[in-house]
């Protein structure tokens, strides 16, 4: 076997698989099994004891989804990955490996509903705070950092404020203070931007849109970098012996995937959000194809963006893809050019002259857009996020996340690019009808 | 840097591995990489003179208090110890004909490294015995860490 740089489309396709030592069988099995046999009482001491590799129970660790974890780590350039039952769980684990009671985190504004949520509300109740700052500001980072902080997380494509992290500048600010950064990649997918080359520690991943794409599975995918000094003194649940798994020193033992260890034996195998075999399996399907859908969903989001951007209908467009988009000259750097231009994935949000009405209009004529909560599917999708994904969140907090009142939310699908403008022009008649 | 193929012979043709710096404490990394080996049936020989000195069994083999003690021939000298300590073993490893040297993650000694080599040995640095076995011949992938195989064929379950 010899040694080689594998590109990210060879990646998608083979990377965590190889033909089942087994039956030889060269398509991923679903091993749908709870739990495997022991050879002797010896061999289920070494496993229980990390002291051989090999699997136990699905809750900890399962074949089928080990390829989908082998596949995400590769795509993203990172040492090992951590699949769980849905990007939010990934996100909590990724948090809840390294943070306790008293801890402080310094995150972007302009995240995800769910994740602005589990931060302001449901860490703090654990006595873990969280201070939110304009994820465009690398300065803003490093002013919100105090000496309790233990991880800056962001995502690397806001969803849907589409504001772009320098990942490489709030990485810097991270380190000087000997802590991770963790990004959200949900929305570039890792084949169009990889955080951790620009010194992200930690990417995590809903699975359930880009990865998979075809909106039918939950899942997610924490990856690390292996990077990371857990040694620095700020993370003894990294370096001390673990009372939750009986004395091991994760750091020491297992060194560059010590984190994803850790995440494994004291947060996944205790809270249980694992995924399923069966979903791994879906979701692999799908990565398998991971880079001709990207292609071909910014080409049309392009499209459709430079189409709105012409509407007199439509009183503003963002896409991260449009020179005029404030951060274009980050896009350009960070995100893998498709066709000689900037890849800045399907994601795009717009505002309907007439405002918030209209946008409700707009979406209620679409054809065959569909109105659901959701991105990253096949199919076009749209929604309105103050009154759905971004519901939970008060008025001045969703200006926070860059959810304006009359914002539409388009993830652009890889339909035929003429009908999706078709549909979107049909609607916008309907939708500024008055 | 050690290509696949080699680390793969390397550790195909090795059956008796002497682990310099064995602790016989089980939550240790020198216990967790010698008790794997030792259950995918390679033979480990513990060098460490403090249970050398009590006649203490490691890992149910019998303790050397140094490499030169060691009665029979051994295919890899596996190192845990210091990287400064490295040069005297290397020069054991090479007297008493050990076919590899190899030195654990985060021992790196590259005088050591050169000397073996020039003495026709194979030299593995900053590497782990384990880690590497469970990434070629399978066991690594079930924890999710990029192995960097690509293959279409079946993967080899024994070295």
């Amino acid at each position: 076997m010899a040694d080689h740089q594998f590109q990210p489309e060879t990646l998608a396709i083979h990377a965590g698989q190889v033909p089942d030592a087994a039956t030889g069988a060269r398509a991923l099995p679903i091993y749908q099994t709870s739990s495997f046999v022991f050879d002797s009482a010896d061999h289920a001491a070494s496993l229980f004891n990390l002291q051989t590799f090999g699997n136990v129970y699905s809750r900890l660790s399962n074949p089928t989804v080990a390829a989908l974890e082998e596949r995400v780590a590769a795509l993203e350039g990172g040492r090992a990955g951590l699949a769980s039952a849905s990007g939010m769980a990934s996100e909590a684990m990724a948090l809840m490996t390294i943070l306790q009671q008293g801890d402080h985190v310094v995150a972007a504004g302009a995240l995800y509903g769910g994740s602005v949520t589990m931060l302001a509300v449901n860490l703090k109740r654990f006595g873990i705070d969280t201070t939110f700052v304009d994820a465009t500001e690398p300065a803003a980072f490093a002013a919100a950092m105090q000496p309790n902080t233990r991880a800056v997380f962001a995502e690397s494509l806001g969803n849907p404020s589409l504001t772009v992290l320098d990942i490489a500048a709030v990485a810097d600010v991270a380190h000087a203070h000997g802590v991770p950064l963790i990004v959200d990649n949900t929305v570039p997918s890792p084949f169009l931007c990889n955080p951790l080359r620009f010194g992200a520690d930690v990417v995590v991943h809903s699975a359930t849109k880009y990865l998979g794409g075809h909106g039918t599975t939950l899942g997610g995918v924490m990856v690390e970098a292996g990077t990371f000094p857990w040694d620095n003194g700020k993370f003894p649940g990294m370096t001390e012996p673990s009372p939750g798994y009986h004395g091991v020193k994760f750091y020491e033992t297992f060194g560059d995937f010590g984190f994803s260890m850790r995440a494994r034996m004291e947060v996944l195998r205790v809270y249980g959000a694992c995924l399923s075999p069966f979903s791994a399996w879906q979701i692999l399907q799908g990565t398998e194809s991971l880079h001709v859908r990207m292609e071909r969903h910014c080409s049309n989001a392009r499209k459709v963006a430079q189409f709105l951007k012409d509407d007199a209908r439509v009183s503003w467009v963002s896409y991260p893809g449009l020179p005029d988009h404030p951060q274009y000259d980050l896009v350009q750097r960070q995100m893998r050019s498709v066709d000689g231009l900037p890849g800045a994935s399907g994601l795009l949000a717009f505002g309907i002259q007439g405002g918030l009405e209209a946008g409700v209009r707009f979406i209620e004529a679409a054809q065959f857009m569909s109105h659901l909560a959701n991105i990253g599917d096949t199919r076009t999708l749209i929604i309105h996020p103050a009154s759905t994904t971004h519901r939970q969140l008060e008025p001045e907090q969703q200006i926070k996340a860059g959810v304006m009142p009359d914002m539409v939310r388009m993830s652009v699908g890889i339909e035929h690019i003429d009908d999706i403008l078709w549909d979107i022009d049909q609607a916008l008649r309907a939708g500024t009808r008055s | 840097m050690n290509t696949l193929d080699q680390l793969s012979r390397i550790l195909s043709r090795s059956q008796t591995i002497a682990v310099v710096g064995l602790s016989a404490e089980w939550h240790r990394p020198s216990f967790f990489a010698s008790k794997y080996m030792q259950d995918h049936s390679y033979r480990i020989v513990p060098v460490n003179p403090r249970y050398a000195k009590t006649g203490t069994d490691v890992l149910g083999e019998h303790c050397y208090a140094d490499l030169a003690d060691i009665p029979f021939a051994v295919d890899m000298v596996d190192v845990f110890r210091r990287s400064e300590d490295v040069l005297p073993i290397a020069r054991q490893a090479i007297a008493m004909g050990a076919r590899c040297l190899w030195q654990q993650i985060g021992v790196v000694n590259e005088e050591a490294d050169q000397l073996v080599r020039q003495a026709g040995m194979d030299s593995v640095m900053n590497r782990c015995v384990k880690i590497e076995h469970g990434r070629l011949f399978g066991g690594l992938n079930l924890v999710g860490v990029s192995t960097g195989i690509i293959s279409a064929k079946r993967r080899l379950t024994k070295a």
